[in-house]
């Protein structure tokens, strides 16, 4: 309950997106969406532009469970939107024959908790298909979203941030948006990527993140990391709704003389080391955060990497603050997440090495 | 732009939340909201064809308690329609008394059975499927003996399955789309694809379609609609219904047909393509080759239901048994299931009985779990290719003559391919890094760098037949 008001109370919780100049959509205008509607417009989008494009997966018929898709079923009819039956690995095996025919399968996961049951058909088939085939064939109009992430009282099953396993796949991507406005330009980069990709949407910022979303089709690149905020002192990196947190750190951070540079990354698979790297050449110093696990999770492959390149360029370790080994608890959940106050804690100690 | 976050500082904002962020925990109140503003005439996916299907989920009306209904009504509405009531507690029993009867042509000398129904075959065509099946028998010996010589890492056979293979691809068009596991080369066989090729693949040379990248038999070709096998096994069921739902929806005259083997049935992945495949109405065939095994393991150990084809009723499947080693019933099966799929949109189940002559593959050695003598009755008194062989020659389609002509032919054919394949060069090194994406990503074109200069300070470690 605390944590969840904690989370709450966040007043100001910007997340521009750089300075203007890096993305021509962060100056425009449009609607407030919250992440769920921006998501449903990409959807609708997506299936606008391409007669040949598909959403279905458990109760997407109605809206889905988070609504997410709202609207589809009675704009583009049953036969493009539908339910499926309760089987996930029935899902997206039907979804990659769909797309290795040619069509845009954009398949729902009900909550990435539930996913494993697919992740033979992910592994073993959809980021195999065009490499074992020699490129005769490919299941590139693939699609998968899921919801991930805590959401104050979700517990094992629906907290989970499963990330890392699909990271370690060659042949498929991963995408994780951290608000409305990056979800719909990603979302559509992910239906129009010539890859299956894997697309986790932070449940937690479903209804709570509310941003100006333009209403036009435009699509945000995969693979190119943000510098959401500039500093000099310290680099974060984090993906998804992670990001807010780290971003108050970084303010409060800031009250005590400490300059962060934040950077969202994404797209985790492939992912842009290229400005990660160049980030921690500046700044000296790395500090990842993610809410899955800290051991094998994501931010041990960036750790690492950052590490390779970057080394005699580090003033201090690279610094996790991630979530616990546990599986996600449910009344535990504020001492498992890495808060606001657990990284501003691991910045200090990072600048002060 | 600012991101705004809502506060929710109120206790009362909490319970919003816990409300709103729906995550499927709904109160009664919830659910039944959720079907009175249901219109039952959205929810059903009406089938246009004139079959009966199952009605889902919309009751008619809903049950309610304290009317002065008939305590001996007949019907009642659940979910899922009208069922009849009944006072004896009778359960259904797991098995029928007979086994589902097993539909043949031929008889095992190769007679056509009186009154046998079946879908006629001209001379062309048949003299073509027997001379497939023994093409595919003698490409099969050829290809075992060469690893058995080590000159293959590996092969495995389709001895015993000719007929399955190659009458149900002729009884398919071109433009049916095929979802193998990994025993029905003869299929790609019929379409075209040459000994050559097929050798290609097994020496996993520059000329492979696949580009070296998969063991011997992982045979893939989309000039000839045959999707590439993966040994993972059942995979392929799911993504055939995908594959015939688009065919569906792209109104074309063509429909998806997957294989898979006794083993296969009991992964969850033929479960959930049967089922999907069902309520998708998706014009599939689902081809079953029940010969026995999985590699060591006997159908007895696999699952306690009469074969396959009791389980489509299961899904809502109409099913059938089919002899698997008579080419004319295999013929006519897959030719009927074919024309059901596509005009009436639904899958079909066909469970093709037969016997797995061949070891599972090169690494096993199967007179460990049976007996030879099995083995060789199978191959000798229920031969695939004898019984075809006779029929045609009763016909007056085929000679002896023809027969010893062909199979030197073939062999010759055979022999130079492998010599062929054996002697092209394997695909440039590049070509393990392309195709994992679609454009190598940079971390690729890094390891691809640093795997080169590796190359040049250690030559030795690496195979000199791969240009680099």
């Amino acid at each position: 309950m605390a944590a969840l008001l904690g989370r709450s109370c966040r007043k100001l919780g910007f997340l521009s997106s750089g300075h203007g100049a890096r993305r021509s959509v962060s100056t425009e205008t449009g609607k407030s969406l919250n992440l769920y509607s921006a998501i449903n417009q990409a959807l609708h989008i997506a299936l606008d532009s391409d007669p040949r494009s598909y959403v279905f997966g458990e109760d997407v018929g109605f809206g889905g469970v988070f609504r997410c898709t709202t609207g589809l079923a009675e704009r583009f009819g049953k036969n493009r939107v539908f339910n499926t039956p309760l089987c996930e690995q029935g899902i997206v095996g039907f979804g990659i024959g769909l797309a290795a025919m040619g069509n845009r399968a954009i398949v729902e996961i009900q909550f990435a908790d539930y996913i494993y049951p697919a992740f033979d058909q992910i592994v073993n088939e959809a980021a195999k298909f065009r490499y074992r085939s020699g490129n005769q064939f490919n299941c590139g109009g693939l699609t998968i979203r899921a919801p991930y992430g805590a959401v104050g009282h979700g517990g094992h099953y629906h907290s989970q941030s499963p990330e890392a396993f699909f990271c370690h796949v060659p042949g498929i991507k991963v995408v994780i948006p951290r608000s409305p406005r990056e979800a719909k330009g990603l979302l559509l980069s992910c239906i129009r990527d010539p890859n299956p990709v894997v697309f986790f949407e932070p449940k937690w910022l479903y209804r709570q993140a509310v941003e100006e979303v333009p209403e036009h089709d435009y699509m945000i690149p995969l693979s190119e990391a943000e510098v959401i905020r500039e500093g000099n002192d310290i680099t974060l990196v984090g993906w998804g709704a992670q990001l807010t947190i780290m971003e108050q750190a970084c303010l409060e951070a800031e009250k005590e003389g400490i300059s962060c540079e934040l950077i969202d990354l994404k797209t985790l698979l492939p992912w842009d080391k290229e400005t990660v790297e160049a980030s921690v050449k500046k700044t000296g110093r790395l500090l990842i955060s993610h809410e899955a696990p800290i051991t094998g999770g994501f931010g041990a492959e960036i750790s690492a990497t950052i590490l390779e390149r970057c080394f005699l360029k580090l003033e201090a370790p690279v610094t996790r603050v991630c979530g616990l080994d546990t599986p996600f608890p449910l009344v535990f959940e504020p001492f498992y997440m890495p808060t606001k106050n657990k990284i501003l804690d691991a910045i200090k100690t990072t600048v002060n090495y | 732009m600012a991101l705004r976050l809502r506060s929710s500082l109120s206790k009362s904002n909490f319970f919003n939340i816990l409300r709103y962020n729906n995550l499927g925990f709904g109160t009664a109140s919830q659910t039944t909201r959720h079907l009175r503003t249901h219109d039952p005439t959205t929810l059903l996916r009406v089938s246009q064809n004139p079959i009966t299907r199952f009605c889902n989920t919309m009751a008619e009306k809903l049950s309610s308690v304290g009317e002065h209904e008939d305590a001996n009504a007949q019907v009642m509405d659940f979910p899922g329609g009208k069922v009849a009531f009944t006072p004896e507690i009778k359960f259904i029993s797991e098995s029928s008394k007979e086994r589902v009867p097993c539909y043949r042509v031929l008889d095992d000398n190769g007679q056509l059975i009186t009154n046998s129904h079946f879908v006629q075959v001209s001379e062309e065509v048949a003299v073509k499927m027997y001379s497939d099946m023994v093409t595919l028998q003698i490409m099969d010996n050829i290809f075992y003996e060469a690893q058995r010589q080590g000159r293959l890492s590996f092969y495995a056979t389709t001895i015993g399955e000719e007929a399955i293979n190659i009458a149900s691809a002729a009884a398919l068009s071109p433009q049916d789309v095929i979802f193998p596991q990994y025993r029905e080369p003869g299929v790609l066989l019929w379409r075209g694809f040459t000994l050559q090729e097929f050798a290609n693949q097994c020496f996993g040379n520059k000329s492979d379609n696949g580009k070296g990248r998969q063991m011997p038999v992982h045979y893939g070709s989309n000039k000839l609609n045959y999707f590439t096998v993966s040994a993972t096994i059942a995979t392929q069921l799911p993504n055939a219904v995908g594959a015939a739902y688009s065919l569906k929806m792209d109104k074309k005259d063509a429909c998806a047909v997957t294989y898979f083997g006794d083993g296969g049935s009991s992964e969850g992945d033929f479960h959930a393509a049967l089922n999907f495949a069902a309520v998708m109405e998706a014009p599939v065939l689902f081809i079953c080759r029940n010969n026995g095994w999985a590699i060591s393991t006997p159908t007895s150990d696999q699952f306690r239901s009469d074969g396959l084809v009791v389980k489509g009723r299961a899904y809502g499947i109409r099913s059938i048994r089919v002899d698997g080693n008579d080419a004319l019933a295999m013929y006519s099966a897959v030719h009927t299931a074919r024309e059901m799929a596509i005009t009436e949109e639904r899958p079909i189940l066909i469970e093709a009985l037969t016997y797995r002559v061949g070891h599972h593959s090169t690494s096993d050695d199967s007179t460990r779990y049976r007996s030879a003598d099995e083995i060789e009755w199978w191959n000798k008194a229920r031969n695939p290719l004898s019984r075809l062989r006779t029929w045609i020659e009763s016909n007056g389609w085929w000679s002896d003559e023809e027969e010893s002509d062909l199979r030197s032919r073939i062999k010759k054919e055979m022999l130079e391919a492998l010599r062929v394949a054996e002697k092209t060069e394997k695909p440039n090194l590049e070509n393990m890094f392309s195709d994992v994406y679609d454009v190598p990503p940079l971390n690729l074109r890094e390891q691809e760098r640093q795997v080169r200069q590796t190359i040049k300070s250690y030559p030795q470690d690496y195979p000199s037949d791969v240009p680099l």
